[in-house]
């Protein structure tokens, strides 16, 4: 499971509607499990229909959670009209087995919905997303 | 000439540690090097061309090698080597031609 604070969820889905049409990418990086920072991340493709986290960008923000000695806890990224689902091409780029995938679903602009997969050697399983206040309390499903 | 490479995620899980010290005049040359001591690095990042894939960014310092000379980049003792695998992906349609 794993579980974040509201302001987390809100934070991608904002990127997600700001970066609209274009498919937008960040990541979440964690100690233990814990959620610590969210970095948004610049889309290198500028598509609709594809993410590719531009390398340079990619470079500075993992520099900056290692130097932390945080872990990348979660990659993010919207599809902006199909469902918050892996897709075929996420699943045969998924290069990061420990991390788990956020995807965010803009296919109904009033209701995103986001949900939490890992990703690892082609298979996908879905995970509880949990959503807490800041005091770390359980408010409710993201979706 | 020993370089410190930096690696992560299926690369540190099979090298143990995060950074490893590497071994040669290029980049390429640290690969190879690596490739020797932990059997199956180089399938991790290149295709069977020898061909780093797409979807893998290696950097040496703070520049990614695609601007330097790939694989032919010199390093010198202090460099460091980054590897990290991209975040790629995305909806549809699938990419056209496969995504490697």
């Amino acid at each position: 499971m794993l579980s974040l604070e509201r302001r987390y969820v809100d934070e991608v889905i904002a990127h997600a509607r700001e970066d609209a049409p274009n498919e937008c990418c960040g990541i979440i990086a964690g100690r233990d499990g814990r959620p610590t920072q969210l970095y948004r991340a610049v889309n290198a493709e500028a598509s609709p229909y594809r993410y590719n986290v531009d390398p340079k960008d990619l470079l500075r923000i993992y520099r900056d959670l290692d130097n932390h000695g945080w872990d990348v806890l979660a990659i993010y990224h919207s599809h902006t009209h199909t469902e918050a689902y892996p897709s075929p091409t996420d699943v045969s780029l998924a290069a990061w087995p420990e991390a788990y995938y956020l995807i965010v679903s803009l296919a109904d602009e009033a209701k995103p919905v986001l949900r939490a997969f890992r990703i690892q050697d082609g298979r996908v399983t879905e995970h509880e997303l949990q959503v807490v206040d800041d005091a770390g309390a359980h408010l409710d499903a993201a979706r | 000439m020993a370089v410190e490479v930096r690696v992560t995620s299926t690369l540190r899980n099979l090298v143990g540690e995060k950074m490893v010290q590497g071994h040669g005049a290029t980049v390429g040359e640290l690969l190879e090097d690596l490739d020797a001591r932990y059997p199956g690095f180089r399938a991790q990042i290149s295709g069977k061309d020898g061909q780093l894939h797409r979807f893998v960014n290696v950097y040496l310092n703070d520049e990614d090698i695609r601007y330097l000379q790939a694989l032919d980049t010199p390093v010198k003792p202090g460099d460091v080597a980054s590897i990290l695998p991209a975040l790629a992906g995305g909806g549809l349609p699938a990419l056209a031609g496969g995504a490697r």
